[in-house]
């Protein structure tokens, strides 16, 4: 060992420059951070909020609660009212409490959308790697289908089948999932291609590694990211698909309430000053912008290489 | 008389995450008089890019200047306001970057893309900078130069790519050319070209010029004034000639050390005389191979031809040849990535599958190849000692304890410090990452270890302490290897035998000795004769010589027939080389070449 010590030594070596980066961690901006507290707010709201809504969703308020003492006025209305303390939100078109109904209807918006996104990808991403690896036959099988899928617009085809098979919320998840799946598989076919050919899944296949190992350790972590930032603006799109439908009469129904709905059912407020429609607006917007701005944090800190490559 | 640039003090620091200032450039002075070549010496991370840089009065994001000036006539460029410096950049001061290949747009013509600035800074019109890119065309030799402007990037060379950037930066007559390492990444043979036309043009424009490298020997042939740079600091300037015959100081020796030796017969390594002739370790057998589909037994395009090459326990050879060569094809088919189309490929004396889907775990596992770039063939998102643990767990089954044991030897083996264990690659420096990237080669403990072309992406400090570190493992580990370069001097060093690739065929292949000494294969000759000396005065030598004439900066093109050099060969039979494929030329113990002249020709 010493002599071998001696030789080392011996032979010059030269000092280099050290010219890497220091180490990277995940460091979320304050938009990030923001983000974050308003999705977990939601997220745990769509768990308790039935048990801390004043009202049922489906309770339509009674007038008596709305009369003023001493106007005298025994029939007030109770539909597109303001905020009081007896609808600390207001009421929507039929007089159900705008509040009750967010805080039910973030189960429902929550759970469907979320539930359909992940159905999503993992039929995207299953086959889209696979058309990525096996190539060839498989590759172009796939990828025609896929293009016939894409080529329909989404909303006629969810009319078409919600019209021949019904509309129950499993069937909206399926739907909403195997639609948003097509252009899923198109990211995730294009960045397993990339990856595929990298010199390391090279360096892999020369060690004899089997096909699962390339998958999910080479493959899978190098596309995560990318995939990430997608699946915000994925969950977006199928929140607000399920709403089209709703809005239609064909997606969640009443009296069930999710947020779209109740955007495009209060809708004849506005003209009258009412907030009905503003709140599940702005439950929408705070969602998924939030959803956005930890993407964009999360991106940011993967390089957004592999991000800029998706666009 | 004062001087066309002056960098006064100039000092340049980077701006940390928690507001500190990491300094990059610590106040360094040097002057360049009009028509003068300075050269910027260095490795990587010494700061000479960002002196470079700073010239233009642009510093890369997260730096910025925080001392001296830096005076063109005078004039401060550091405090000029933006549109001046817009004015600046292109008109006096031209910038020319390292690769040509990402500087050129593919979708406009060559002649629309060099005389683009000068149009838009509106000091020519169309016609006349025409005219002046055809004089610069000519000047830099160009082929075709009336019509080369018409034609696109992709429809010239490499060598013509670098030189037509020179091209652009000088249409618009500025006072001051910056070189950021413009034959870095070229071969040797069209490095030679590319610097003499550099050199010509410069002389015939008058411009000064800065020249950004860290090769000495290229520096050697067109400075006249250098400047030692090691992090941020000038630690040595002066004229070509002091610095390079007498360098003043240990840093300025140590940067010579590492430039690449003359190639000579008797650098291979003692070993070459111990080994034993028997079953060699890997041995490839009229290999045939190429891509695309295979029709009839032949790949679309066929690389290789024939190929012969024994690889004896313990040994090294040395794969060498330009671009384009298939050198990497060669190792890709040794490894079983690329299956053969005919011919056989034998471990110790087995037969391999061709498709290494078919070849088994311990196979695979003796022979190991070693990607060229790091950065790629290490996956971003696995820690180092995932990727080294990676083969023992595979290979070998090692689990926890034992694993972590034989990593930590393995990251000494490679004199990488333990802590990096934990970290991922792009936290890691260009040499680190090829060190990390041998260790997981060497962690399945192979038989034989393909390296292609390992050092081409790193510096030649770097680089030579990877060679020494390949030369330590070799003693130790009794690993035979695949070296893998177009740089004949690093080959030369380290190689027991050297095999020459052209256009696919074998030309010339032997003990190291025998190929570096006559005679030579013409293509070898002209490999020897451009690798760049240390001395001046040498590319002007070298340009005289037979070889320089007729083959420098020539594509290697695959044939069909004949001999591919045949175009290239200042030996040429017309009607022969052409046509007939040449005969074997068996000079005895093992020293084959590969041509049609006998081989008392090939001393001419």
């Amino acid at each position: 060992m010493s002599e071998m010590d001696a030789k080392t030594s011996a032979t010059q070596q030269l000092e280099e420059l050290t010219d890497a980066p220091p180490r990277r961690r995940l460091k979320l901006s304050w938009s990030g951070k923001l983000g974050i507290c308003v999705v977990t707010l939601w997220t745990v709201i769509a768990f308790i909020g039935p048990f801390i809504s004043p009202y049922h969703e489906a309770d339509i308020l009674d007038e008596a609660l709305f009369i003023v003492p001493g106007s005298g006025e025994l029939y007030p209305a109770t539909d597109f009212q303001g905020p009081s303390k007896v609808a600390y939100l207001g009421t929507d078109f039929i007089g159900r409490d705008t509040l009750s109904r967010i805080l039910f209807g973030a189960r429902t918006t929550l759970g469907i959308s979320l539930a359909a996104t992940l159905l999503a990808y993992l039929v995207g991403v299953t086959l889209g790697i696979a058309a990525a690896v096996g190539g060839g036959m498989l590759d172009m099988g796939l990828s025609r289908v896929n293009d016939a899928f894409l080529s329909l617009p989404p909303i006629m085809l969810g009319l078409v089948v919600i019209a021949a098979i019904g509309s129950t919320i499993p069937i909206l998840i399926v739907l909403a999932g195997l639609i948003y799946a097509a252009s899923v598989f198109r990211i995730a076919r294009a960045l397993g291609q990339d990856v595929m050919v990298s010199d390391f899944v090279e360096a892999a296949r020369v060690r004899g590694e089997g096909l699962w190992w390339i998958i999910t350790r080479e493959i899978l972590p190098n596309v995560a990211m990318p995939l990430a930032t997608d699946f915000g603006l994925r969950f977006v799109w199928i929140i607000l698909f399920i709403s089209s439908l709703s809005f239609l009469g064909l997606g969640v129904q009443p009296p069930m309430s999710d947020w779209g709905s109740m955007v495009k059912e209060n809708l004849a407020g506005l003209p009258y000053g009412s907030i009905a429609p503003l709140v599940p607006a702005l439950a929408i917007a705070t969602l998924t912008i939030s959803i956005n701005m930890i993407v964009d944090d999360v991106s940011a800190h993967a390089g957004g290489k592999l991000a800029k490559k998706m666009i | 008389m004062q001087a066309l640039l002056e960098v006064d003090r100039l000092k340049i620091d980077a701006r940390m995450d928690n507001g500190g200032l990491l300094p990059i450039v610590n106040g360094v002075s040097f002057n360049v008089q009009g028509g003068e070549v300075v050269a910027l010496i260095g490795e990587s991370g010494s700061g000479k890019t960002t002196i470079a840089l700073s010239i233009l009065g642009y510093t890369k994001p997260g730096l910025e200047v925080t001392g001296g000036e830096v005076r063109l006539d005078g004039r401060d460029i550091i405090s000029m306001p933006p549109e001046e410096k817009q004015q600046l950049r292109g008109k006096r001061v031209a910038y020319l970057a390292q690769s040509a290949a990402a500087a050129f747009n593919p979708a406009l013509t060559i002649g629309e893309q060099v005389t683009e600035s000068v149009v838009l800074h509106g000091q020519m019109s169309q016609d006349e900078a025409n005219q002046r890119a055809e004089s610069l065309y000519r000047a830099l030799e160009l082929p075709d130069p009336e019509r080369l402007g018409r034609r696109y990037p992709h429809q010239v060379s490499g060598g013509q790519l670098q030189r037509l950037m020179a091209a652009m930066a000088l249409c618009g007559k500025p006072d001051l050319l910056i070189l950021d390492e413009p034959t870095t990444a070229l071969d040797v043979t069209t490095q030679i070209e590319v610097l003499k036309a550099f050199k010509a043009v410069i002389n015939q424009e008058g411009t000064a010029a800065i020249y950004v490298t860290h090769d000495l020997s290229v520096v050697a042939q067109i400075a006249d004034h250098i400047v030692v740079l090691y992090a941020g600091d000038i630690q040595e300037q002066g004229t070509a000639e002091q610095i390079i015959n007498r360098p003043g100081q240990d840093y300025t020796r140590r940067l010579m050390a590492a430039v690449r030796p003359t190639p000579e017969a008797g650098q291979g390594d003692e070993i070459s005389k111990k080994h034993q002739r028997d079953v060699p370790a890997l041995e490839v057998r009229n290999i045939t191979a190429g891509y695309g589909r295979q029709r009839d037994g032949t790949p679309s395009v066929t690389v290789l031809r024939d190929v012969n090459v024994a690889i004896e326990r313990g040994q090294t050879v040395g794969v060498i040849g330009e671009s384009g060569c298939g050198k990497t094809t060669l190792a890709r088919v040794m490894s079983g990535l690329l299956p053969t189309s005919k011919g056989e490929v034998l471990l110790d004396g087995e037969s391999l599958q061709p498709d290494l889907k078919n070849r088994s775990r311990s196979q695979l596992q003796k022979v190991q190849f070693v990607f060229q770039m790091a950065d790629t063939a290490l996956n971003p998102r696995q820690r180092i000692d995932n990727i080294i643990g990676r083969p023992l767990e595979f290979y070998f089954g090692l689990k926890g304890k034992e694993k972590r044991k034989r990593i930590g030897e393995l990251l000494d083996l490679v004199e990488l410090h333990q802590d990096l264990a934990s970290r991922y690659s792009e936290e890691l420096s260009g040499g680190q990452k090829q060190r990390v990237n041998l260790a997981r080669a060497l962690a399945a403990s192979p038989k034989v270890l393909l390296c292609d072309e390992i050092i081409s992406a790193l510096d030649s400090i770097v680089g030579a302490n990877v060679i020494e570190l390949l030369k330590r493992l070799r003693k130790q580990t009794g690993v035979s290897f695949v070296f893998i370069s177009h740089d004949l001097s690093t080959v030369a060093s380290f190689a027991d035998e050297i095999v020459v690739l052209y256009a696919g065929r074998v030309v010339e292949q032997g003990r190291t000795d025998q190929v570096l000494s006559p005679p030579y294969h013409p293509y070898t000759r002209l490999l020897i004769s451009s690798v760049p000396e240390l001395r001046i005065g040498w590319l002007e030598d070298t340009m005289k010589t037979q070889e320089a004439k007729a083959g420098i900066d020539r594509v290697v093109k695959l044939t069909e027939k004949g001999c591919a050099f045949f175009d290239r060969c200042p030996l040429v039979i017309e009607g022969t080389c052409d046509r007939e494929i040449p005969p074997i030329r068996n000079l005895g113990d093992g020293h084959i070449i590969e041509c049609h002249r006998s081989e008392e020709e090939f001393a001419h």
